[in-house]
């Protein structure tokens, strides 16, 4: 964050260049804003902003391209990754990450993420999971916890009929392509601190070349849940990390390093 | 299998149609190919798994041919010139991508070499995806350049022609083939010309010192929306005016007009040829683009014939526009499915029916 | 003119190979050309065949309903491609596989013990080439130098497969001159 002098005053918090000077259409207590903060600063402080090429997905999010100052191609629903393999195997030096909800990661995009990571694609996969579809209104995504109530799953999910949530990051963990997977959240200034040094280390993963990297972050969605911004970071702490355990779930260049004894 | 016989710059080489159009696709400097194993193609991806990197250029195996045409949309979006391949039912899966690299205008080459249909249908050569690459594929209103090679060295020739119609409009462009012109051998001169490429600036590399750009087709204001498609009409209106194409055989005396393209074009100039030898003056309209479709030069061709018959390897597709283009002339058709040719021998007998049924021309 | 032939039997006896031989060959001397494999289910059943047409004119329909040439390395591909060939068509059965008669009337029969005679050359798969021996023989489909250029142009394997080859094709040939019909 800039903390340059201005005036015998010193600026301590400010918008990161790399976000536009927009109103965001994010409803009120929604993570994405923050998230979208986060991926900003950390374009600007590694100056990877005149390289970075975005991948939009489908969601919520889908309007991402017009917060940054970055280019942006969009994708169809959970091919964010297949479009970013596209564009990093035509465009080599371009730094590619995605944005992608639960819903077109862990549903409709499986099977474009799973071979993204089994290719071990350079590509940064920022992975915002907040267990609900909000842009169509609510409905139950695969990642939706056992018992919540959703507009698809009105008397809560129930593991007889709907199955149960994906721990979609620990799955794509097992592949060797997969250089880094973490899981983080926003809840509090500490855990945004966490998941911003898990998105560094994802995005220096990749301008290592050291295969996919993808950082889960648990996310909110008041709205969809019908409960306050407030009550929604509690849920993420009380209810959501119970299923979602936040941490590294692997760093393969950390765990060679510690191989070596170095 | 092909171009182990080594010739001499100029001379003609046999080759196989899927090889063919992969050499062509590399001749007219394709940075990157993405594909799924499918028959009655594979033997392009084939080819381009070994070119492709011998040459420092991209090759990718997709998981699926959704993936494929999605890094393909990636691709293309950085202003690369891409060329996908696939067959009908892997064609289905692309229809998604289809629709949203029309509403995104990007340019990208995708050879469909069809096969039988519905469903997984069969292998063998087909042309029953002319409604779906005329008419559809993906959802919205857009409209995708569809040519069809009726031969190995018009599909070298078009695979150039494509990537330049492409670039051109900002657009997909299909080249239609089916599994004959796939699996068949051909001489083919290996001179290639280089499609003019220019991306205009609008393509994806970093916004280093300039502003940035976005890519995409999601337009959520219905005046914003119908603005873009309101562009998009003007630019199909443009290719409809400029990128007609089609050729025409023995015409000029011709009573009896065959209307069809690919490798019903070359059954028709078999049956066209015994017809004439038994009196019967046939000739041949074979579009090329498929969309836009030759109708005015049809019209104008059907009004000095007594009849036209189509040929399709359909059961009757493209005889739908061959009817809406034609005024009073009758229309016959003959048609075979699910892999199988029309002959010769039935498309006279055709030939023949057209003949007994319809008067003189005033 | 053109000539369109027929080439069937198993997979594995290198009748793909052989039919591009002879349109390579037709290549070789200027004239149009069309090669097409079955690519289709039955080539998974083991039997394969390919269509080669050459004309001095621009080739028509590249599927044929009607040959001047069969070859027929199998009891299967004769019941199959028989009945396509046009009256006065000459069909060359390899008579080490196919004991059956052939039952048109109409056309001439050229009898060769391919599989035999391939294993004399010391290679199952020449029998294709010494059946496309005897087409061109008796056929004149084309020069027969031409095919030897074009095996020697185009052959895989190095000089000792070339010289097989060669020499599968010589003794086609000579059966189609020895032989009476």
């Amino acid at each position: 964050m800039t903390t340059t002098p201005v005036g015998g005053r010193r600026i301590v918090y400010q918008r990161p260049t790399l976000l536009t000077d927009r109103s965001t259409h994010y409803c009120p207590g929604c993570g994405h804003g923050i998230i979208h903060r986060v991926i900003a600063e950390l374009l600007d402080e590694l100056q990877l902003g005149p390289t970075t090429i975005g991948v939009a997905s489908v969601g919520c999010s889908v309007f991402a391209y017009d917060y940054f100052g970055i280019d942006f191609v969009e994708s169809p629903h959970g091919r964010a990754p297949a479009v970013a393999t596209g564009v990093r195997r035509a465009r080599p030096n371009a730094f590619v990450f995605t944005y992608q909800g639960d819903g077109d990661l862990a549903a409709i995009g499986t099977a474009e993420i799973v071979h993204a990571a089994a290719r071990g694609e350079r590509i940064s996969v920022v992975f915002v999971n907040n267990g609900i579809y909000g842009m169509t209104g609510g409905q139950m995504a695969p990642t939706t916890l056992l018992g919540q109530h959703t507009t698809s799953s009105p008397l809560g999910r129930d593991a007889a009929v709907a199955g149960f949530p994906i721990p979609i990051t620990e799955m794509l963990a097992l592949l060797p392509g997969v250089a880094y997977a973490a899981r983080g959240t926003i809840t509090d200034p500490g855990q945004i601190g966490k998941t911003k040094a898990m998105l560094r280390r994802a995005f220096e993963s990749q301008l290592a070349g050291e295969g996919l990297s993808i950082v889960e972050v648990l996310s909110t969605c008041p709205v969809g849940w019908g409960l306050t911004p407030t009550e929604s970071m509690a849920h993420v702490t009380n209810e959501v990390t119970a299923v979602y355990p936040l941490g590294v779930i692997v760093d393969r260049r950390r765990a060679a390093t510690r191989k070596d004894g170095s | 299998m092909t171009a182990t016989i080594p010739a001499a710059p100029s001379r003609p080489r046999l080759m196989k149609g899927n090889e063919a159009m992969a050499d062509a696709a590399i001749e007219a400097g394709c940075d990157a190919y993405f594909g799924y194993p499918i028959t009655p193609q594979a033997e392009l991806l084939e080819r381009m798994a070994r070119r492709m990197p011998e040459l420092g250029r991209v090759f990718v195996q997709a998981e699926s041919e959704i993936g494929a045409i999605n890094m393909g949309l990636g691709a293309a979006a950085t202003g690369a010139k891409v060329l996908v391949s696939t067959s009908s039912p892997g064609m289905s899966l692309m229809a998604e991508a289809m629709s949203y690299m029309a509403g995104s205008e990007l340019p990208i080459l995708l050879i469909n070499v069809m096969r039988g249909g519905p469903g997984l249908g069969s292998i063998g050569p087909s042309q029953s995806d002319y409604f779906q690459a005329t008419k559809g594929h993906g959802h919205g209103d857009y409209r995708v350049p569809v040519l069809a090679p009726a031969s190995i060295a018009e599909a070298v020739a078009l695979v150039a022609d494509g990537f330049e119609i492409a670039a051109r409009y900002r657009t997909p462009v299909i080249l239609l083939a089916d599994g004959i012109m796939g699996q068949a051998m051909e001489p083919v001169v290996p001179e290639y010309r280089t499609p003019i490429w220019d991306t205009k600036g609008w393509e994806l590399t970093g916004a280093a010192g300039r502003a940035p750009r976005v890519v995409r087709s999601l337009h959520l204001f219905p005046e914003e929306l119908e603005r873009h498609n309101i562009q998009l009409q003007a630019k199909y209106a443009a290719i409809a005016e400029r990128e007609t194409r089609w050729a025409g055989e023995e015409l000029d005396d011709a009573e009896i007009v065959i209307v069809a393209y690919g490798t019903a074009a070359r059954v028709a100039r078999t049956a066209i040829e015994r017809a004439r030898a038994g009196g019967l003056r046939a000739g041949l309209f074979r579009p090329i683009s498929l969309w836009p479709f030759p109708s005015r030069a049809l019209a104008a061709v059907a009004a000095n014939a007594r009849a036209m018959v189509v040929v399709e390897l359909s059961a009757g597709q493209m005889v739908e526009d061959v009817r809406l283009a034609v005024d009073r002339t009758p229309v016959f058709f003959h048609g075979r499915t699910g892999g199988m040719v029309p002959t010769p021998r039935e498309v006279v007998d055709r030939l023949r029916i057209a003949w007994a049924l319809t008067g003189a021309r005033a | 003119m053109e000539h369109a032939t027929i080439l069937s039997g198993f997979g594995g006896q290198g009748l793909l190979f052989a039919g591009q031989v002879l349109a390579h060959a037709a290549m070789l001397e200027d004239r149009h050309v069309s090669w097409l494999p079955s690519y289709g289910p039955e080539m998974r059943g083991g039997t394969a065949s390919c269509t080669v047409i050459v004309s001095d004119l621009p080739i028509g329909s590249p599927v044929v309903d009607v040959a001047d040439v069969v070859i027929a390395l199998n009891p299967p591909s004769l019941a199959r491609f028989e009945r396509l060939l046009r009256p006065g068509g000459l069909l060359v059965v390899n008579d080490s596989l196919i004991e059956a008669e052939p039952s048109r009337r109409d056309i001439e029969v050229l009898r060769i013990p391919c599989s035999a005679l391939a294993r004399e050359v010391g290679d199952e798969r020449a029998i294709s080439i010494i059946a496309l021996g005897g087409a061109v023989g008796r056929g004149q489909l084309v020069d027969p130098e031409s095919v030897r250029r074009s095996l020697t142009e185009g052959a895989k394997g190095g000089e000792a497969a070339v010289s097989r080859n060669l020499r599968a094709f010589t003794l086609g040939l000579e059966r189609a001159a020895a032989v009476s019909v």
